[in-house]
């Protein structure tokens, strides 16, 4: 990978300007995104969702993009860049271009776990050249924090709240890694702004793969999760250091995790620094905080094991 | 001159597609329109076309898919029907929003509940405000000739607007008639190249598609779309006219049929024109003089020219098929009725609705509509201002 002051003079893909919260992760991702991606080899193209991202970078007449960007709607990320790899295909074929063009869908968790999720299962399937970055916020933060199948056990927000007899989101996340897997695309992954090599290192690899990729990247959120701006980093550092965001790939099928806190931390330290867990700290919740750690070390120890059965997918050991 | 060829509405279809050869197609099956999405895939399986087609698995991505290639800067084609049309609404707007010149064939088909697979017009009626370009097919020859006007109509740069090509789910869909196949290659020539403007993929100058705009932007964005929607209707008439120099069948903005002097004129659109024009034969036989005003451009509607053409008119039926849904008739009845009122004309214009999920209409109920047109003439009264042709006892 390139030296920092390096990676500093790269051309930015999303210029300043935009109008996102401060302490918002979103162009911090971005960024790192666009450093990792080698464009003096190829160009971006880029097609976003409906969220807080794309209201916040695409305001007419204003543009934060330094790439050619399209958004249509909330639920077909996937979909819309099917069509634009479609014609770039023709493009190609028909000699328009001699260019090396990788494409990129942005989505946040409402257009990716759920409303968004038919349309992303679809292009998968159909086996599209394109990058898929869903920016894990845990809610539907854009239309100010309602709960989405990516809210966290517990947590507290406006269509899941936390009231006088009930404790916040009663189910456990929707595990989207796992389903995307299922598709068997060569390369699905799981990364954290705080872990910015490691993120870059997926979205390059991710990005050299000629068919259809995955990779979901935790996106705190200070409004919607409750913490101070300057905070946010922090937070996502939490996430992996619980093991509430596993860092990991999936290499045909392989599992890989990339890093291993040498101390697991307890998840109440990621819990606490937040307004939307604040309730599970009350006298007498004791018993969400230890149903919230046991869903943790379930999945990571699943991880675990599966990383060390070693096993791809369409291989068979004798 | 083409060659006379006997296949279906479909076929029809697929064949204008075939010969447009649009860069990318994106469609998802649905009945009655199946047959366009298949017969294009084994055209492009046999190399007689190279169209990328995009099999999605759903309309909404259908669109959506159209919207990304589109946008990404090139020719493209869908097809659906009914509820495939009603999950598309959504994208439907968004694609006449971002001024995208999709064109779209509608095998128009009566949307549920109950389940209904077969022919009316609830789909492309309840999208009229979707800010598409409308265009409705008589028969399998119309569909075939409007696909590729349409190509040519939604590119112009001063329309920029995504058309749609209806015909009738089953009435013309799936039955063989003998209509005229062009030449291939006079059909390249008559459509042209396509310039897309902005196209994404000139990544030298990427531009922002699809941002979103605040009270203070959005007006002027919709009447700047609207007014390319409304410059189409110039454009449909000079392509008509290409077109009728080009292949010998000429399109105007409406078909007016024994209409100079008509006094019982039916005003109705898709396949049912044909058995009007069928009783309309008969009853000039007879003396009396019966007319059609068909439909062709609903969307924009040329309510100008629309109402100038029923001027002879002593009473009016207009044939909706679909239900009025609680307006004061079918969508079509309104605007006829109203385009009327600013002419001199106060002729009694009563509606019709008719062959809902199929339903037959026969002769002898285009019959029964010009004895109740005859009827108001001689009694000067309209006892039913909306009834309902072929239902089971009185509609209410």
């Amino acid at each position: 990978m390139a030296l920092l002051n390096e990676l500093a003079k790269k051309k930015e893909g999303l210029v300043n300007g935009h109008r996102l919260c401060p302490g918002c992760t979103h162009p911090v991702i971005m960024r790192q995104v666009f450093a990792a991606a080698d464009t003096d080899k190829y160009d971006i193209i880029i097609a976003a969702a409906t969220g807080c991202f794309e209201v916040s970078s695409g305001l007419y007449p204003y543009t934060s993009w330094n790439v050619p960007w399209i958004h249509s709607a909330f639920e077909n990320a996937a979909s819309t860049i099917s069509g634009i790899e479609a014609m770039y295909k023709v493009w190609k074929r028909k000699g328009r271009t001699n260019k090396d063009i990788r494409f990129i869908a942005l989505a946040s968790d409402g257009g990716t776990y759920d409303i968004g999720f038919q349309a992303l299962s679809g292009a998968i399937e159909r086996g599209h050249q394109f990058l898929y970055i869903c920016n894990d916020n845990n809610a539907y933060q854009n239309t100010g924090n309602q709960r989405s199948s990516a809210t966290p056990f517990g947590g507290s927000t406006t269509t899941s709240p936390n009231g006088k007899i009930k404790f916040g989101k009663e189910q456990p996340r929707k595990d989207i890694v796992s389903i995307i897997e299922g598709h068997h695309l060569p390369y699905t992954a799981q990364a954290s702004p705080s872990n910015w090599r490691d993120l870059m290192n997926k979205v390059k690899k991710a990005l050299d793969v000629n068919g259809p990729t995955y990779l979901n990247v935790i996106e705190p959120c200070t409004t919607g999760w409750g913490f101070p701006p300057n905070m946010a980093i922090e937070i996502a550092q939490l996430a992996v250091d619980t093991c509430v965001w596993p860092l990991y790939e999936v290499i045909n099928g392989k599992v890989v995790i990339n890093y291993k806190p040498k101390k697991k931390l307890p998840v109440t330290e990621y819990l606490k620094p937040q307004k939307r867990f604040a309730h599970l700290f009350k006298k007498g919740n004791e018993y969400l905080i230890e149903e919230f750690q046991k869903q943790v070390n379930a999945h990571w120890e699943w991880l675990l094991k599966r990383e060390e059965c070693g096993i791809e997918y369409g291989t068979t050991k004798e | 001159m083409g060659k006379k060829v006997a296949l279906t509405g479909n076929e029809a279809a697929a064949h204008a597609i075939r010969q447009i050869n649009p860069d990318v197609i994106a469609a998802f099956p649905i009945t009655p329109s199946t047959p366009i999405p298949q017969t294009v895939a084994q055209f492009i399986a046999d190399g007689e076309m190279d169209t990328e087609l995009v099999t999605v698995e759903s309309e909404h991505s259908a669109m959506s898919a159209c919207i990304g290639a589109a946008a990404a800067g090139g020719r493209v084609m869908t097809a659906t029907s009914a509820n495939g049309y009603a999950l598309m609404w959504e994208m439907l707007y968004i694609a006449s929003g971002m001024r995208l010149p999709i064109v779209m064939a509608v095998v128009a088909r009566a949307l549920s509940s109950p389940l209904n697979i077969h022919g009316d017009h609830s789909d492309i009626m309840g999208g009229r405000d979707t800010g598409w370009i409308q265009l409705i097919s008589e028969n399998s020859q119309e569909a075939y000739d409007n696909i590729i006007q349409a190509v040519k109509i939604a590119e112009n740069k001063n329309v920029m607007t995504p058309a749609l090509v209806a015909q009738d789910g089953f009435n013309t869909s799936h039955t063989i008639e003998i209509w005229e196949l062009e030449d291939d290659q006079k059909v390249k020539e008559f459509i042209g190249e396509y310039e897309p403007l902005y196209p994404m993929l000139n990544t030298d100058e990427p531009v922002t598609h699809g941002a979103w705009a605040p009270p203070n932007w959005y007006f002027e964005h919709k009447i700047s779309q609207l007014k390319g929607l409304l410059d189409s209707k110039d454009v449909v008439e000079k392509v008509g006219k290409e077109f009728g120099e080009t292949f010998g069948r000429h399109y105007g903005l409406y078909e007016a049929y024994k209409l100079d002097d008509a006094e019982y004129v039916i005003v109705a659109a898709g396949s049912v024109c044909g058995t009007t024009k069928d009783i309309i034969d008969g009853l000039r036989e007879d003396g009396v003089k019966a007319g059609l005003l068909k439909i062709r451009l609903f969307r924009p509607f040329p309510y100008e020219e629309l109402a100038e053409t029923l001027q002879s008119a002593k009473a009016i039926a207009v044939l909706d098929r679909v239900s009025p849904a609680g307006a004061q008739g079918g969508p079509l009845f309104t605007e006829i009725r109203s385009a009327l009122y600013d002419t001199q004309s106060r002729t009694p214009v009563i509606n019709y609705t008719y062959g809902l999920g199929g339903r037959d209409t026969q002769p002898k109920h285009i019959n029964s509509v010009f004895e109740t047109l005859k009827r108001i003439v001689e009694t000067g009264k309209v006892e039913k201002q909306f009834d309902c042709l072929n239902l089971r006892g009185e509609w209410r």
